[in-house]
């Protein structure tokens, strides 16, 4: 607390001067500059090792597959009517069945997601929250063919029902909360608990501070992370396989029928040795890409709006 | 409007650690009162005990009794947000809404609390913004983000918000602590003001601070780290500075530790 008075007038006599170290301050270590050289030299290799793979599928799905869609009637038309020999039609009915499938899948899972993070971040202490958080982090490593056995059984073996598209949302749903659980539990840990106080010192309700406080400043960054989850979801291939098969027509029925998507029109297309059908499969590889692309785009978009700064 | 406090043997709680001990003290209505004292003695502790606010934290209770004139704002049938409304907060860093404008920030108490009306609104924001010396600077920006505002002015607009929902008491952490001097001699200023209206209390390291805007001033200290802080001395601020009865209030004001 108080200062304390050194005496130091009884200390040993002075240490000698130091030896001058000016020649280690003028010359470069040439050891550390081989170090560094090797270093350069492995961090590049790893980049470009990790990247070839990357420019290369992107490159040959843009090659083979970029023709296709410059045909206006790759996107207004579907495959009804051709067969693989035949040239023509378009992908119109796999991109609206991708596009449905996620919305539906995103209507369910983000209210559930987003609501168990706001339980984790805002409410949850104890056993119960751990318990939770410790399922989502199981539900993160459940593979989709997993997800999609899962849902076979429940809606086909057990319940009875057909196959539909709506069956396969589930599968997605089961792959999708968890990643909506994590990157909205992010946001909301990102909001500074002052402003929550601030709120709680109007006197406003722990409720009501969460809607009209925490989640619209956390707002944008999940935004972002349901996106990217959904752009991630889109691409999943087994639920599909299992859960919804291929058909050549538009469908717009989730209870009933068949419903097309990219994925499983690449799947379906592929097994045909025929140049028109394979050319359909690139086509269909490169627009799925290019629409979880653009899902990402937007995603970081939004969040470089973000409210709060990390 | 303005209100007294009437703490009576305290003691506050995080978790199973005892923060504070034994404070017993009496708050005047419309005059400022100063909690001073040396880092980790508990004075925002119990600042915070003041509004029920130490118990949004995991684990934070307290024993003992706050009365706010007849009420006992720890009775089991008291609403904690209820409690909140009344005595209002300002806090050390200022803290706007970042997602609001400067009007809605001043209006979130009574909007989130479900206030309708524009021009009623208008008026609670034009009336809190001029009390708290901000309205000259901000009129012709209203619409603007709270968050672009200097951290002097952030701080007014803080003030301006708690006061908009009018509450009877303002607690004040540490308000000036992450301001630079112009900016303090405003709040300072509107302290000033603000105590012919309010009961003040106001937290400070800042000794001369507590000299120039208190009325009364309570001085805390612990014993030794580890252990709870306790009240040592509070009386009129005048005779704490120039002849306090403990040794350690001496000791403390007249800088020889802390």
């Amino acid at each position: 607390m108080s200062a304390v008075q050194v005496d130091t007038t009884t200390t040993a006599p002075p240490a000698p001067p130091a030896p001058p170290r000016r020649p280690e301050l003028a010359s470069k270590s040439s050891s550390r500059a081989v170090k560094d050289l090797i270093a350069r030299i492995v961090m590049w290799t790893a980049f470009f090792v990790a990247v070839i793979p990357l420019v290369w599928i992107l490159a040959s799905v843009l090659l083979k597959g970029g023709q296709m869609l410059l045909e206006s009637q790759w996107w207004t038309n579907s495959q009804a009517g051709i067969t693989p020999r035949k040239v023509g039609g378009g992908a119109a009915h796999a991109i609206q069945g991708t596009l449905y499938m996620a919305l539906v899948t995103a209507a369910m899972s983000v209210p559930i997601g987003v609501l168990t993070a706001v339980y984790l971040v805002e409410y949850g202490r104890g056993r119960l929250a751990r318990l939770v958080s410790f399922m989502v982090d199981i539900l993160t490593g459940i593979p989709s063919i997993v997800a999609a056995l899962f849902i076979y059984a429940l809606w086909v073996s057990t319940i009875g029902l057909q196959r539909v598209p709506f069956a396969v949302t589930l599968a997605l749903v089961i792959l999708m909360i968890p990643t909506v659980v994590r990157s909205t539990e992010e946001m909301l840990k990102l909001v500074p608990n002052e402003l929550r106080e601030a709120s709680y010192a109007l006197g406003v309700p722990k409720w009501k501070t969460i809607m009209k406080v925490v989640l619209p400043t956390a707002f944008s960054g999940i935004i972002t992370g349901i996106l990217l989850g959904l752009a991630r979801v889109m691409g999943e291939t087994a639920p599909l396989i299992i859960l919804g098969p291929y058909t050549k027509v538009i469908a717009s029925d989730l209870f009933g029928g068949l419903m097309a998507t990219l994925p499983t029109m690449i799947n379906n297309d592929r097994g045909e040795n025929l140049q028109p059908a394979l050319d359909r499969v690139w086509g269909a590889a490169l627009t799925l890409i290019l629409l979880i692309f653009l899902l990402n785009l937007l995603g970081r978009f939004i969040g470089r709006f973000s409210k709060v700064k990390s | 409007m303005a209100k007294r406090i009437d703490v009576k043997d305290l003691d506050i709680y995080y978790g199973d650690f005892k923060a504070v001990e034994g404070v017993t003290m009496t708050v005047e209505p419309r005059s400022v009162t100063s909690f001073i004292g040396p880092s980790g003695c508990g004075k925002s502790t119990v600042l915070r005990t003041l509004n029920r606010m130490h118990e949004v934290i995991p684990g934070g209770r307290v024993h003992g009794s706050v009365m706010l004139d007849d009420q006992d704002l720890y009775a089991s049938s008291m609403d904690p947000v209820a409690v909140r409304r009344t005595v209002g907060m300002v806090f050390q860093r200022p803290n706007p809404f970042p997602t609001m404008s400067i009007r809605d920030n001043v209006a979130a108490g009574l909007k989130l609390n479900g206030m309708r009306g524009k021009k009623q609104l208008d008026e609670v924001v034009e009336r809190s913004l001029k009390s708290a010396n901000l309205w000259n600077e901000v009129k012709d920006r209203l619409d603007k983000p709270g968050a672009g505002l200097s951290g002097g002015q952030q701080q007014r607009l803080c003030i301006a918000r708690a006061i908009a929902v009018s509450p009877q008491v303002l607690l004040m952490d540490e308000p000036c602590s992450a301001l630079d001097p112009i900016s303090t001699l405003a709040i300072e200023d509107l302290v000033n003001e603000l105590k012919s209206t309010y009961t003040i209390v106001i937290v400070t390291h800042n000794m001369q601070q507590a000299a120039r805007v208190s009325d009364q001033t309570a001085f805390f200290n612990l014993k030794a780290t580890g252990e709870p802080g306790r009240l040592v001395e509070v009386g009129d601020t005048q005779r704490i500075f120039s002849n306090p009865t403990e040794k350690a209030t001496e000791d403390y004001i007249s800088g020889r530790f802390g």
